[in-house]
């Protein structure tokens, strides 16, 4: 399943710059990356290609962080995807709690980022399976 | 100026005959508090059997302090000395930790509690006419309930409100023509300042006095206040071990505040080596009931700082006067009128498990009134990773700590490590406020 790491921070400025420099200090390079704000503080949430090690160097400088599974798809760049998506997680009753995606090859592929909110990730991996659309590792 | 008295006989008593009535009360009194569990050990350590082996006022001397931890250890009926049957109301109100003090009275006691209030009312010129608006928060607070039974008594008419919403406050006051308000100084600017944004004028107003204390204030406040609203604005003290409000009172001349002595010895020792301090002299007001049955109190540290008074007031009461407090001994916070003691802040937040051991509590003022905020850091191990919890944590804080100091704060959530360490207890405090 794909890792995602939350980071903990306040919302002022220089914030980004201090977890992604520790990252960067550490080698680490950064696929994706969102913020969700929550007024005085918020979350990085960040794809990165070696979550437990980014996780060891920010928790080790003091960073409140935790690894998330999350589930990534990359279904075809076509018109009411999203919509036949978003169904099939209705129809088993699962929210998404947070989720970005964008096109990657216009018409060709796209990548969706769910945070979901159930505990089992692999039925919903399967769900998705049989509906046919793409999940990453 | 004409001079209104409640009881004229008590209120003028010469000092000698004062002294003689102090002196009867204090021997029932600490025949009183030898039924309670705590004076019956501490008056037997210090050679006292019996009121009457109290000779003297001077005796007091020999009595040991009664301190603000001594009633947090007494909770809940260590300082009782009736039965519980003659009891007819009781207030708590918060320690400096999670436990908090009780204070109980017989009918005898709200009747004298009472009377003191009506005394009090009657010293500022107000009476019967007067529509009287009671803006302190009823409950367990005293500052509500205890001017509301002395202002019936006197036979003024109340509007028992309360504290906040100050558009119905202004509606009422405009609809009934109010004349007097019991209200802290802060609320009372924060009325002026939201007069235009909910449609009044000072026109709509027929306001003569406000009564104004729970919290310190400064003579130029007190003069800004009454030049804002054209009034007379009193100064009043009190405090729920004495009480409540009613303790200590501005007359019409408003140089210091008359402490009722027949119904409470008046004592300001320097706070370090309780020594008593002459007049003029600061230090902290300590305070021995005199009229109280169910929870009498010997030698109260208040931990107040103040000063009395020398000389004879021009209204004729000889009861002295004491200045406005100047500060307290201790760390306690006095927000929007109500007393906050960062310890119980520190309490709170060292049974969350979700936030680290540091903290700190920011004072400042949005317009008139005082804001709250206590930033904590997130502890890392708890951490999981989702928004929500975090949202639910924040929550959770924030009705735990208003369960505990009564008052709203503001929640902040800081990063682990973020916040400065401190040594020492108070630095956790930052009072931005100017001092009004």
């Amino acid at each position: 399943m794909a890792k995602q790491l939350n980071v903990f921070i306040e919302n002022k400025p220089g914030r980004l710059k201090a977890v992604t420099e520790v990252l960067a200090g550490n080698k680490i390079n950064i696929d994706a990356f969102t913020i969700q704000d929550r007024g005085d503080f918020g979350l990085i949430k960040l794809i990165v290609k070696d979550p437990k090690k980014a996780y060891l160097v920010l928790a080790d400088k003091g960073y409140a962080c935790a690894v998330k599974d999350i589930m990534v798809i990359s279904p075809k760049d076509k018109i009411g995807n999203l919509s036949r998506l978003s169904e099939v997680l209705l129809k088993n009753n699962i929210n998404i709690i947070d989720s970005y995606g964008f096109v990657i090859e216009s018409e060709k592929k796209g990548i969706c980022y769910l945070e979901l909110n159930t505990d089992d990730l692999k039925k919903a991996k399967r769900i998705l399976d049989k509906e046919g659309f793409k999940v990453l590792e | 100026m004409e001079i209104t008295y409640w009881n004229k006989k008590i209120e003028t008593i010469d000092r000698d005959a004062l002294r003689k009535v102090q002196l009867e009360k204090l021997k029932k009194t600490i025949d009183s508090a030898l039924k309670t569990r705590f004076y019956k050990s501490r008056l037997k350590k210090a050679g006292i059997r019996s009121g009457k082996d109290i000779k003297s006022l001077s005796d007091l001397e020999g009595i040991p302090f009664t301190t603000k931890d001594d009633l947090r250890e007494c909770y809940t009926d260590g300082l009782l000395s009736v039965k519980l049957d003659d009891v007819i109301r009781l207030h708590t109100s918060s320690g400096t930790t999670g436990i908090p003090t009780v204070i109980y009275h017989t009918r005898h006691d709200l009747d004298k509690w009472t009377e003191l209030v009506a005394r009090s009312i009657i010293a500022t010129g107000a009476g019967k006419k007067d529509i009287f608006q009671n803006m302190m928060t009823y409950g367990l607070f005293t500052g509500g309930l205890g001017l509301h039974y002395g202002a019936e008594k006197v036979g003024m008419t109340v509007i028992p409100v309360g504290g906040g919403n100050t558009k119905r406050q202004m509606q009422l006051m405009k609809d009934f023509k109010t004349t007097v308000v019991h209200i802290t100084p802060s609320y009372m600017l924060h009325i002026y300042s939201k007069l235009e944004e909910y449609g009044f004028s000072l026109s709509d107003f027929n306001l003569k006095k406000a009564y104004m204390g729970a919290e310190p204030y400064s003579e130029n406040t007190r003069r800004k206040i009454e030049k804002l609203f054209n009034i007379e604005a009193y100064n009043s003290y009190g405090l729920s071990e004495m009480n409540g409000p009613g303790v200590a009172f501005e007359c019409v001349y408003k140089t210091g505040m008359h402490a009722w002595e027949d119904a409470y010895i008046l004592e300001i020792v320097e706070p370090k080596s309780g020594k008593a301090l002459e007049e003029e002299k600061e230090g902290e007001i300590v305070f021995t009931t005199l009229d109280r049955k169910a929870t009498p109190l010997l030698r109260y540290r208040t931990r107040d700082l103040a000063f009395v008074y020398k000389g004879l007031c021009k209204c004729k009461r000889t009861h002295r006067r004491l200045s406005r407090i100047t500060g307290r001994t201790d760390d306690m916070l006095i927000v929007n009128g109500v007393n906050v003691f960062p310890s119980q802040i520190e309490e709170v937040i060292m049974r969350i498990p979700e936030v680290g051991n540091n903290y700190q509590v920011h004072l400042e003022k949005e317009g008139a009134l005082d804001k709250l905020t206590v930033k904590v850091e997130i502890y890392s191990k708890m951490f999981k990773g989702d928004l929500k919890e975090l949202d639910v944590l924040k929550e959770k804080i924030k009705t735990e700590l208003k369960a505990s100091i009564i008052i709203n704060p503001v929640m902040e959530l800081h990063e682990p490590g973020s916040l400065p360490v401190f040594e020492g207890k108070a630095k956790r405090v930052v009072d931005l406020r100017t001092k009004i």
